[in-house]
């Protein structure tokens, strides 16, 4: 077993090794000394000098080896393979596997080291990592087969995985925070994977640096922990949690319960990688990568470490019931919030994009009731769903020769007919459609945050839901239906995209139609208690979730429907209404399309000031304060000095002989009187 | 080992340069002579260094391969010894020299002077950092200030005089109280014997006060501490690309290791006493320089203006006075020796190229040079303190040091770690990403195998020890608990002292 999980988490490492030293260009074009220091003139070699550079990466071309892509790809099938091995065996069984790799930091008291560490809720973040990393590869070998980079992107992907199984498999804080920034690394790398676009540059640094923010809380959150429990693996902090339970700590000016401070400030780092509200600004942007990318990184997994963060952390958050109120409130406001959002966006991937943040939304809703079960249930089945949903988006890109506007597609059904039937799916089982895997899960979050008398988590969630159908199904309507609105050359060139590219997607729509009914019953049902074993607390509310009012049960059912039926009226039968609507509203829409001005406000109130900030400190700060009266001051001082004393050397030889004996007169008087006692 | 390791190691860089001296003319062949010899110096006493490495016992908690011979009669003695603090230095000084002379192959002027100075300078450090009678150390110290001014006044860029001076100034200021305070303790404690004055410091607590500032006089102005960090920008600026790296890997260290050799463990209530003073400027070191260093538009500067920053942390940890900290602060000397060094040798890279620093200048470089561009992201990611990187480590033992000593500390210096990751990508991004548009960059040919030769040990070590950083972690353990322990008791006496007064 213990290689198993090691060969699992290291397969990807090593195809990343593989791929991006051995498989690229990095080391074909060393340069010659001569060259840099010579004198005759600088000649290109080694780099291939392709005389273009184009935009839009996947409209290049490839002529090296395509072994680093199937080398990676292979790797991560065996990890998929062997993931599914891992995770049946846990269905059987609950328990803890622990394979201790190396150490790493010690020091004094605290002590963290490598280890691989698999519970059932690991097992799950396996299963969800390796498949959807497994098909994503596959996939690129389609969509990425014309990038003039592609072993680099291989790389990437792989690397990322590794990173993200090092996450879910931590042990603690420290080796989370590892696989934590470690995505965060890989997330930079391929969102700003076309680097001549300045667009994607802008928005990977800002996704690095947005993580950062959150991040900043996850470290002092770590700091704390070792503070109170002196220690930061997890199996000890939670059996020493109940003891730290009710006690204050000092955090700054304050003395805050312990517990609460803790799992706020660690909260933070999950708000920042999960994109929830205030920290979520650079999701959407993050759609500049490639879009396997988007599907892999910005849908199914990394921006579910938070969820996972969360939930491995239940045993403490279940102590420490305002920060879970925290978790709520912020959950409720990004669902609502980003599907609000989402319901006016043109760009296909942002829509997705908005809609991914809204459901971890609700995942966090169902962490912080103390569903912690439902939420990593949402998290399994979306996974699969949204991932289908981004590929699908991509074909439908690729077919539309790059095009992402929605408002310039239109009437694709009967042209890329395998595509539209499996966006439909996704769509379905995102919307909650009676048995598919969206339905089971997110009814149950919704019903639990009834039965955990949240009324407003509950009502922002079903308004939620049924903008989530309205926007899904426009997503659909626009692209699918209605006349063509792209030009005669996009439409002449639309094409079904390769089976490569297909074959991902129909796995996945098994995923989005059957990982409900099917894992139900292990995940919130009856046998959830032993499925789960100890990887998570049990909140109450995993019960009475299955007790509330027929109405409850109903709602998000009629609010799906009602969000479709809107779609429908508004961009099939009379697609005038959304423009009037627009024109009507114009302040709302305004507001909803630039996403409540929280980029311009951000600009105003962060990004600005502190430029302005660094650049006062340097002008003024080291260049007029310190440097003026400290050593430009001085040497001022210095030379007006000296320039004094060269005037007092007039060249007179009497002048000299009488500060002579002045000097001489001084020194012998200190002699006898300062020198007598 | 029953040969003198440590004396061997120090001066054997003299040798190198008796050899350079004997090389007569100035053709081709005697300059390759000269570089060769010096080149060859260096590593054999890198791997000599190896041995002080394998033979030293990290259990023991005093000073090992100790040589004590008369000197300066009754006076001062001539004494070298290594413990878990001065050891790793010794071998990042040795390890790091043969990279500098291997990154200085195409320097053109005075080269035998060039050479000799940095294998001065070499001597130089590791007797500082080997000494074990304070009259040893300060000339060490104070000396090593001269073959760098050297370097930089003579091999330096346009402002270079301005600089060595600024340079000569600042530094020389701090050294003259320092100077002063270690006759008043010879006078006071009758020996200039380190291990003797760190066995039995017995100054007052009014005595350990000004002692403590003058010494922080000298070692503030070496890090840099904030508002005395303003020479160097200046210096790095100006220096050529091993100069730089020495400086910021080898010569900002000294004040950090003065502060563990001296400071804490002699000063112990006054250190006590200024934790918070100490505190303060290091939060805002941290702070302000990030910020200066977003608004760089000098690749060298912007450099200059982290490093100063990621001191900042160094103290920070210092002056936590705990295990965590102080581990933190060594491992963090350590690492930005590794990292600050290799992001100089980069852009010295790109300079011998373009002759610019200018970061406007630059842009697209990924695609003529991906080698760079994986090297230069090592570095930047490792400079911004990611984990798997040695920079993750020292940055976050310090700051968890500086949280259980003083949570505001703690929670003003992690903005240090968002601001890093802003000036640092943004960096990056301006001169490796974007479209290849400069007609001057078309054709730019990728590192060279030199080039690579001097970049890749610090790739491999950069990554090694910040997954496995345990060889060097080791080596702290006894020393710092040594250190710590006259804290502790000299916290519990002010502790006492506080709560007394109150009643």
């Amino acid at each position: 077993m213990h290689t198993v999980l090691t060969a699992i988490v290291f397969l990807p490492l090593i195809g990343a090794l593989i791929a991006g030293l051995l498989g690229t260009k990095v080391f074909k074009g060393l340069g010659r000394d001569a060259d840099v220091y010579g004198e005759h003139q600088v000649h290109a070699h080694g780099t291939n000098g392709h005389g273009h550079d184009d935009d839009r990466g996947h409209h290049g071309h490839y002529d090296g080896p395509k072994w680093p892509m199937y080398v990676t790809t292979a790797l991560l099938c065996i990890c998929a393979i062997l993931s599914w091995y891992v995770f049946l065996g846990f269905l059987h069984e609950a328990r803890v596997e622990k394979v201790e790799l190396l150490r790493w930091i010690n020091s004094g008291a605290l002590s963290a080291n490598w280890v691989i560490r698999v519970d059932t809720l690991t097992a799950v973040m396996l299963v969800v990592v390796n498949t959807v990393s497994a098909l994503v590869h596959i996939y690129s070998l389609g969509y990425m087969s014309h990038d003039e980079h592609q072993p680099r992107f291989f790389a990437y992907l792989s690397l990322f995985t590794f990173a993200m199984l090092m996450l879910v498999t931590a042990d603690n804080l420290v080796q989370m925070f590892f696989g934590w920034e470690g995505v965060g690394l890989a997330s930079y790398l391929l969102i700003g994977f076309w680097y001549t676009r300045d667009t994607a540059n802008a928005a990977a640094m800002k996704a690095f640096i947005v993580n950062r923010v959150g991040d900043f809380g996850f470290a002092l959150g770590i700091f704390g922990c070792f503070v109170a429990f002196q220690t930061v693996d997890f199996d000890t902090m939670f059996a020493a949690a109940p003891g730290v339970a009710g006690k204050p700590m000092q955090f700054l000016a304050w003395q805050p319960d312990t517990l609460t401070v803790l799992c706020l400030l660690l909260f933070m780092g999950a708000m920042g990688k999960s994109a929830q509200f205030l920290l979520h600004t650079w999701l959407p942007d993050a759609m500049e990568g490639p879009t396997p990318v988007s599907a892999l990184i910005h849908a199914a997994t990394m921006v579910t470490a938070g969820v996972f963060m969360v939930a491995r952390l239940s045993p403490m958050f279940e102590l420490a019931p305002h920060a879970k109120d925290f978790v709520v409130i912020i959950g409720a406001v990004t669902a609502f919030f980003a599907a609000s959002v989402g319901l006016v966006q043109n760009d296909i991937k942002r829509v997705i994009a908005y809609s991914t943040c809204s459901q971890l939304g609700y995942m966090f809703v169902a962490l912080g009731v103390g569903a912690y079960g439902a939420g990593v249930f949402h998290l399994f089945t979306h996974a699969f769903f949204k991932a289908l949903l981004f590929l699908g988006s991509g074909s439908v890109i690729h077919a539309m020769s790059g095009e992402q506007d929605m408002r310039k597609m239109g009437g694709l059904a009967p042209l890329i007919k395998i595509t539209f039937v499996m966006m439909i799916i996704g769509n379905l089982a995102l919307t909650g459609f009676p048995f598919t895997a969206g339905y089971f899960s997110k009814d149950a979050i919704i019903e639990s945050s009834f039965a955990a008398h949240w009324g407003f988590a509950f009502w922002a969630l079903i308004i939620a839901a049924c903008f989530t159908s309205f926007y899904s199904w426009r997503l659909a309507f626009m692209t699918f239906n209605g006349a063509p609105r792209a030009d005669r050359e996009t439409m002449e060139h639309v094409h079904e995209s390769p089976n490569v590219m297909l074959f991902p997607l129909y796995v996945l729509a098994i995923g989005a139609l059957c990982a409900g009914f099917v894992f139900k019953d292990y995940f919130i049902g009856h046998d959830y208690k032993e499925f789960w074993g100890t990887s998570l607390a049990n909140g109450e509310v995993m019960h009475e979730m299955h007790d509330v009012p027929g109405w409850v049960v109903w709602s998000p059912f009629v609010a799906m429907v009602v969000g479709f039926v809107v779609a429908w009226i508004f961009y099939i039968r009379d697609t005038s209404i959304p423009k009037r609507l627009a024109a009507q509203h114009e302040p709302l829409y305004r507001f909803l399309l630039n996403k409540w001005y929280f980029d311009e406000v951000y600009n105003a109130i962060f990004v600005r000031p502190t430029m302005w900030l660094g650049r006062f400190l340097w002008k003024k700060g080291d260049g007029f304060l310190i440097d003026g009266f400290g050593p430009d001051g001085v040497s001022h001082v210095v030379t007006d000095i000296t320039r004094g004393v060269v005037r007092l050397q007039t060249g007179y030889l009497y002048h000299y002989a009488f500060a002579m004996m002045i000097g001489v007169a001084a020194l012998i008087s200190w002699f006898m009187f300062g020198g007598a006692h | 080992m029953n040969w003198p390791i440590l004396s061997v190691v120090t001066f054997l860089p003299l040798l190198g340069v008796l050899f350079i001296l004997t090389v007569k003319g100035e053709d081709a062949t005697a300059l390759r002579n000269v570089r060769w010899g010096a080149f060859w110096t260096t590593l054999v006493t890198f791997l000599l260094s190896l041995l002080i490495w394998i033979g030293f016992d990290s259990n023991a908690a005093g000073f090992q391969f100790v040589e004590q011979h008369a000197w300066l009669g009754a006076a001062a003695s001539y004494k070298l010894g290594v413990d878990g603090i001065s050891m790793p230095f010794v071998i990042l000084t040795t390890f790091l020299m043969p990279i500098c002379i291997l990154a200085s192959w195409h320097v053109t002027k005075r080269v035998k002077e060039y050479m000799i100075a940095f294998l001065v300078l070499e001597t130089l450090m590791i007797g500082m950092f080997c000494s074990l009678d304070i009259v040893l150390f300060y000339l060490f110290f104070e000396a090593g200030l001269i073959p760098m001014f050297l370097i930089i006044g003579i091999w330096g860029g346009p402002r270079r005089v301005y600089a060595s001076f600024k340079f000569f100034l600042y530094t020389l200021l701090g050294s003259v109280l320092m100077l002063l305070a270690i006759i008043y303790m010879y006078w006071t404690t009758g020996t200039t014997d380190i291990v003797q004055l760190l066995a039995n410091p017995g100054f007052t607590p009014e005595a350990q006060k000004w002692l403590w500032l003058a010494f922080f006089a000298s070692f503030a102005v070496k890090m840099p501490m904030w508002p005395v960090h303003t020479w160097l920008p200046d210096a790095h600026v100006e220096a050529p690309t091993a100069g730089s790296v020495i400086l910021a890997a080898i010569l900002l260290k000294m004040g950090g290791y003065g502060f563990l050799r001296f400071s804490l463990p002699m000063f112990p209530d006054a250190s006590v006493y200024f934790q918070d003073f100490v505190f303060v400027l290091s939060v805002i070191a941290i702070v302000y320089t990030s910020l200066v260093a977003l608004m760089q538009e000098d690749m060298k500067k912007l450099i200059a203006y982290s490093s100063v920053a990621h001191m900042g942390f160094v103290t920070m940890g210092i002056f936590a006075l705990n295990r965590q900290g102080i581990d933190g602060a060594m491992f963090q000397m350590i690492s930005h020796g590794l990292v600050s060094g290799a992001l100089f040798l980069c852009v010295g890279v790109v300079y011998d190229r373009m002759h610019t620093r200018e970061i406007a200048a630059y842009g697209g470089l990924v695609k003529t040079m991906p080698l760079f561009a994986f090297t230069f992201m090592v570095f930047t990611m490792a400079n911004v303190g990611l984990p798997g990187t040695s920079g993750f480590v020292g940055e976050f033992l310090s700051l968890m040091g500086a949280f259980e000593a003083n949570t505001w500390v703690a929670f003003f210096a992690t903005f240090g770690v968002i601001l890093s990751a802003a000036y640092a990508l943004w960096l990056y991004r301006r001169v490796v990403f974007g479209k290849l548009e400069k007609p001057s960059l078309m054709n730019l040919p990728d590192m060279t195998p030199r080039e690579l030769a001097t970049l890749l040990p610090l790739i491999v070590l950069t990554v090694f020890f910040g997954a496995y950083p345990a060889p060097i972690l080791d080596l702290f353990g006894p020393s710092v608990e040594s250190i710590i322990k006259p804290l502790n008791e000299a916290a519990a006496a002010a502790q006492a002292l506080a709560t007394a007064s109150l009643q």
